[in-house]
């Protein structure tokens, strides 16, 4: 769908998009991770045709850069890291104003996508207010439904979650992943969880270069070979279990977190090579008078994937 | 074709949404009534050549403030993104800002329409210098919206585009009037540079393809210069 070769932009002397390579496929949800300032816009801006790139090639479908850039521009719909939208608009006529340039003229048509769209994106309430007076998260409802005005094959989205409260993300979440069962879609966040809980895909880009690009799933299970499990325990004292799980298993490293409460006891125990370790613990416990009142897998390991790519020593 | 006139009718719109309209034309109102009348008994003659001598000067310094908002405005606030993101080129989005200028240069002549029907109520008004000082207005509206385009895709900030703006049509505006600084040889040349001999024509009732040649090439070459500023900036 989307071909990206030895793509690269220059700020002056800034380097800021290094000779990235990417392809996405058809139907897929791609998750652009990085820390701020990795790169991560202005490779968007690049793929939606507003920067030009210093060089490298961008192609969709059979359409390449520069030449067909208008006609990749009718393909993908866009949606900007904190929507910038006219501010002394209506959203009605705003909507009317994108529909038109974008090509949708007949009002029976627009009349319809805006009601598909309204009830999409949560609009039906706010058509005749002004822009301006909407809070971010209908602002970026509004972003929303300007870039989905075409029902384009390509969304891109840059943060569409940033600045959100967490039910405005939830549902930005759920209208990402419900548009993203027929679109390709590929978005940026330097969230994590969000990445995981939506993408099929996450590129990691870090000053400007690709550090990492896997499906999820096999980014977690891969690119960390160790496993790390919390343990918390009612009853014993920290020194003696620490010294009792010590003395199960040596190549064990485990690390006393602080308690949470009185009489509990909380362990970070990280385990070589994925061995998972919780079936000897839990047996080991078992036979003591000691009450497990935690025993999970972290699932934090995407975080500790991400910080070991991006880190600034790194 | 399509994105043009919506591009302009949108821009054009958002004149009249905001209070720029109302402040803009009547302050233009204001200002060329002003001096138009105040001397307009003393000659007692029945026409509107001095309200004519009198655009070229106030319009350097109108339609640069009509004019700074249109890309300066965008850039800053971020929408250009959204805007260039669109199935637009640059030439559909400079053109149709143009043409939304433009228009609204002329929308605020409208008013002035009643002096010359006013004129024509106390004195025998000649109808055609005051038809081709109205076309040749027009022109020097686009030609300046033009300049003042190309002056606010230059930067983001609006006062910096004002001042560029002013700075490009004052300096055509007063250049014929600086022809006894220049050499002999360059005269005639600077002379045909200057606006004012060309609208000054216009508004005898004289319409010589020359002049309308001069103004269409000044709205192609900085419609065209706006064009690269664009370019370069992405």
């Amino acid at each position: 769908m989307i071909e990206i070769q030895d793509l690269t932009k220059y700020y002056n002397d800034f380097c800021a998009v290094d000779h990235v390579t990417l392809s996405v496929r058809p139907g897929e949800i791609l998750g652009l991770l990085g820390p701020n300032g990795a790169g991560k816009t202005t490779a968007l801006r690049m793929l939606t045709g507003y920067f030009r790139p210093t060089s490298g090639r961008i192609s969709v479908k059979d359409l390449h850069m520069p030449q067909d850039t208008l006609k990749i521009k009718s393909l993908i719909g866009y949606l900007p890291e904190s929507a910038p939208l006219y501010h002394n608009m209506l959203v009605y006529d705003y909507l009317t104003y994108v529909a038109e340039l974008k090509g949708l003229a007949n009002k029976n048509q627009q009349q319809e996508r805006f009601k598909a769209l309204s009830d999409l994106c949560g609009l039906s309430g706010i058509m005749h207010k002004p822009i301006a007076t909407l809070s971010k998260g209908l602002k970026q409802r509004v972003g929303l439904a300007h870039a989905m005005m075409t029902d384009p094959e390509i969304l891109i989205l840059d943060e569409p979650t940033s600045g959100l409260d967490p039910n405005q993300i939830a549902e930005i979440r759920d209208i990402i992943r419900n548009i993203g069962k027929e679109k390709t879609i590929v978005f940026s966040t330097h969230i994590l969880s969000e990445a995981e809980a939506t993408c099929d895909r996450i590129v990691i880009i870090n000053k400007g270069k690709v550090v990492a690009d896997d499906t999820t799933a096999s980014l977690k299970k891969g690119a960390l070979h160790d496993s790390f499990i919390r343990l918390t325990l009612k009853g014993p004292d920290p020194q003696k279990a620490q010294d009792f799980l010590t003395a199960m298993d040596q190549q064990l490293e485990i690390t006393a977190l602080a308690p949470e409460k009185d009489g509990l006891v909380s362990f970070e125990i990280r385990s070589p090579a994925n061995r998972d370790v919780r079936p000897d613990i839990y047996l080991k416990i078992k036979q003591t008078d000691w009450i497990i009142m935690e025993l999970a897998k972290e699932a934090q390991a995407l975080e500790k994937i991400f910080q070991k790519l991006t880190r600034e020593d790194a | 074709m399509s994105q043009i006139k919506t591009i302009a009718i949108k821009e054009f719109k958002d004149y009249f949404i905001s209070p720029i309209a109302y402040i803009v034309i009547a302050l233009f109102l204001i200002v060329t009534g002003w001096f138009f009348f105040s001397t307009f008994f003393i000659y007692s003659r029945a026409d509107l050549r001095d309200f004519f001598a009198l655009l070229p000067i106030v319009f350097s310094f109108f339609i640069p403030a009509i004019t700074m908002r249109l890309f300066a405005e965008e850039r800053n606030v971020g929408s250009y993104e959204t805007l260039l993101t669109m199935p637009v080129s640059f030439f559909h989005i400079a053109l149709g800002k143009f043409f939304a200028a433009t228009a609204f240069a002329g929308a605020m002549l409208i008013p002035t329409l009643s002096y010359p029907l006013f004129i024509s109520f106390i004195g025998d008004l000649d109808l055609g210098p005051v038809a081709g000082g109205y076309l040749g207005a027009i022109f020097l509206a686009g030609a300046y919206c033009a300049m003042g385009l190309f002056a606010s895709a230059l930067t983001r900030n609006q006062i910096i585009a004002f001042i560029i703006g002013c700075a490009l049509c004052f300096t055509l505006t007063i250049l014929n009037r600086m022809l006894f600084f220049m050499p002999p040889k360059i005269v005639t040349f600077i002379e045909y540079i200057g606006a004012s001999s060309h609208f000054t024509n216009f508004s005898k009732g004289i319409l010589d393809t020359r002049d309308i040649l001069y103004f269409i090439s000044l709205i192609v070459i900085f419609l065209f210069s706006t064009h690269l500023v664009m370019q370069e900036k992405n």
